[in-house]
């Protein structure tokens, strides 16, 4: 469970998952003039998706600050000025546009402070759409989080809600290490409670979001609503679940997974990403090491489909880890299939 | 500027231009004043530290002390030296893994230098970046970068920096400029291409230093880059002023980048530098160079950047054989003192292995910490 401020305590109001990003950007931004944000379209376009609007009127042009199309350029820069002790945000309008980007993000932010023998770090938030669900088709569809969570020396954040987002970015903003932060397309219009405010939310403590006695379901970004869908159609059939938001990829919060697990004594993990060789997988390994005589049977999974994303709505529908599939791995898991 | 003049009988080869094609840029023409004899000195004596030190690199990296890559600067160290000496201390300069010439002429004590390449805890990086990767915070060197070009955009976002704490945070002009070094082998990765466009767009104080040794790894550069010839042109095609510098001639890089520097300091602008050179040994270590001719590398031998600033000052009577001689004993005790310092440093303890990893904790924190050069002292 989440030390961080209780909300309940401080005054909230319902906004969007876009705006709760734009609040802890324009908070740190008044904070600390060495946070700028630069991408592709962020100012003059307030934001291919509206997450900057209103931002370069407050800000100005010198921080925030429209690039060319030219990931690789731009986030090379961006990390040139973190290693000056500047605090860039950069916005890539998609993850999946990071990819001609793999260099400077993987390559250097990643490494800087190793290969430099601690000398130069690199406090820089990489941000933006990830993850299928628009009908986009396969290019523009990735869920970066199964390649990139591979990587040390990053850490990656993926809200699910409103206010995970707030807390979230405000954490990224202040850590002194690279974040990916990982947004949905598909949830920047969700409306949720958020704390006004400074609101931060530690990195590496998942939170519970909804209470359960017969299956731990472990799932974070988007899925992480579809898990509580699944977990209402299964109370009906009286099977309790226990939906544990992660929150942050790396680092994981192990400790959280096993003490649910040790009470529900059966998994299943939730993640958008393909299944061979990702942050699925990896908890999977993690819960079979740690709680091997606690599961009365294997973790079970559900990922996208291990196929190129597909454009038809219903494909791409079947294609997701949606309620139906989570509903269907939850019973199977519970020999109630 | 020599290297501009049509191939002559005499100087049958020319890496950098084709026959009868001469480039369109002009060359950059830096006032030349008279420099101070004794400044003239200690860069011969920073140039031939550099040579010493990478003459014994070799050594060692065939008694297998060093491992990995290695690439050696001899012949190209007129530009480290130059340009160092053309810029302030304090701004930044970023380059690519041929690096030990740059980190040597900007200050790095030749020991941390070696003990990074052993692999021992005295490195400039505590043995964690090796021969590619050199850092200093203190001397305000960036890298050391690996993969080709990458560098670039870092270099220009070193001068994104710089502009923006001096005009943004600190509401004052800019002050300072970004050197970002690169090989003519990097001329046609997209990111030079990028980081060139956002410089010239964002109007960012940085100069752009290809190091044109005519040959990327082995591919000579006619032979992989189009408009070889006339590199300049690629900068003018970014709004970038281009400039020709001879960089086999200490005083002519020295005067023509402090005329560059200062007016991309004083504009605010980038500069794009075709810093012809020829690199007098191979790629690598493990190049065996049948790319070239033994009479195309023996006519840029004759062209030595040390023998032409020698001769310079000996024929000015700046420079007596007897203070030649101390200098180069003095150096050759220099460089035996670092292997010597290099051998007896530690390797990095295991627990190195999970140092540097983050700042902030995360998982298991093993802390970070400072190489041994900069231990004890205020970088702020």
């Amino acid at each position: 469970m989440s030390t961080a401020i209780d909300p309940t305590m401080t005054a909230t109001r319902e906004i969007e998952f876009r705006d709760a990003l734009r609040e802890a950007m324009s908070q740190e931004m008044r904070r600390d003039p060495r946070v700028f944000l630069l991408g592709e379209e962020v100012a003059h376009y307030n934001g291919a998706y509206k997450v900057s609007k209103g931002m370069l009127d407050e800000f100005g042009p010198r921080r925030i600050i429209d690039t060319p199309i030219s990931e690789s350029g731009f986030a090379g820069m961006a990390i040139g000025a973190a290693m000056m002790g500047l605090r860039p945000i950069v916005e890539f309008m998609s993850w999946s546009f990071s990819l001609v980007a793999a260099d400077p993000i993987l390559n250097n932010a990643p490494k800087m402070l190793y290969m430099s023998g601690g000398q130069f770090g690199c406090p820089i938030v990489f941000r933006g759409n990830d993850g299928a669900g628009g009908q986009l088709g396969s290019t523009h569809s990735w869920c970066v989080e199964g390649l990139y969570s591979n990587v040390p020396g990053l850490k990656l954040a993926i809200p699910s809600c409103p206010e995970d987002a707030k807390g979230l970015m405000t954490t990224a903003i202040r850590d002194d290490d690279p974040v990916f932060f990982l947004e949905s397309e598909r949830v920047l219009g969700m409306k949720g409670h958020v704390p006004e405010g400074d609101y931060l939310i530690p990195f590496g403590q998942a939170k519970v979001r909804r209470e359960g006695t017969d299956c731990t379901l472990v799932s974070f970004g988007r899925p992480v609503n579809f898990c509580l869908d699944a977990a209402a159609e299964l109370a009906k059939e009286g099977i309790s679940c226990e939906v544990l938001d992660m929150r942050t990829i790396r680092p994981l919060d192990i400790d959280s997974i096993v003490r649910s697990v040790r009470k529900t004594n059966y998994c299943v993990v939730v993640d958008q990403s393909w299944s061979f060789g990702s942050p699925g997988s990896e908890v999977a390994s993690q819960v079979h090491q740690h709680c091997f005589d606690d599961l009365d049977n294997f973790v079970h999974r559900v990922h996208s489909a291990d196929v190129p994303t597909p454009y038809a709505f219903n494909l791409e529908q079947e294609y997701l880890p949606n309620a139906r599939r989570i509903c269907e791995a939850v019973r199977s898991c519970l020999y109630r299939a | 500027m020599s290297m501009l003049s049509e191939p002559s009988t005499s100087r049958p080869f020319d890496v950098h231009g084709k026959p009868g094609e001469r480039t369109s840029a002009p060359a950059a023409t830096g006032r030349r004043d008279p420099v101070d004899p004794a400044l003239c000195r200690q860069w011969l004596r920073d140039m031939l530290l550099i040579r010493e030190f990478e003459n014994r690199c070799m050594q060692q990296y065939q008694d297998k002390k060093i491992g990995g890559f290695c690439h050696i600067y001899i012949g190209q160290e007129a530009i480290a030296v130059g340009c160092t000496a053309a810029v302030r201390p304090n701004d930044p300069i970023v380059t690519a893994y041929r690096d030990h010439g740059h980190a040597l002429a900007r200050g790095m004590a030749a020991r941390h230098c070696m003990a990074e390449m052993f692999g021992k805890i005295g490195g400039c990086a505590k043995g964690k970046g090796g021969s590619m990767h050199m850092f200093d915070r203190e001397h305000h060197l960036y890298g050391g970068h690996g993969i080709v070009g990458a560098q670039i955009p870092l270099g220009v976002g070193l001068a994104f920096a710089c502009k923006y704490m001096d005009e943004v945070i600190d509401g004052r002009p800019n002050s300072r400029v970004a050197l970002a070094f690169l090989g003519d082998g990097a001329l046609n990765q997209g990111s030079m291409h990028e980081a060139m466009n956002l410089a010239g767009l964002l109007d960012l104080p940085c100069v752009i230093i290809c190091e044109n040794n005519g040959y990327s790894m082995g591919t000579s550069i006619h032979r992989g880059t189009t408009m070889g010839h006339d590199i300049i042109s690629k900068a003018i095609g970014y709004g970038i002023d281009g400039y020709v510098v001879d960089g086999m001639d200490v005083l002519s890089v020295y005067h023509d980048m402090s005329a560059i520097v200062e007016k991309c300091r004083r504009e605010s602008r980038p500069a794009f530098v075709d810093m012809r050179c020829y690199r007098f040994k191979g790629h690598s270590m493990s190049d065996p160079r049948k790319y070239r001719t033994p009479e195309e590398e023996h006519q840029y031998a004759s062209d030595d950047p040390i023998g032409r600033l020698k001769l310079h000052l000996e024929e000015r009577g700046e420079l007596s054989e007897a203070a030649l001689k101390e200098m180069q004993k003095e150096i050759r005790d220099e460089v035996r003192e670092a292997i010597a310092w290099s051998e007896s440093s530690p390797e990095p303890p295991m627990s190195e292995l999970y140092h540097d990893v983050f700042v902030e904790p995360h998982g298991p924190y093993n802390g970070t910490s400072l190489p041994q050069m900069l231990q004890g002292k205020d970088l702020r």
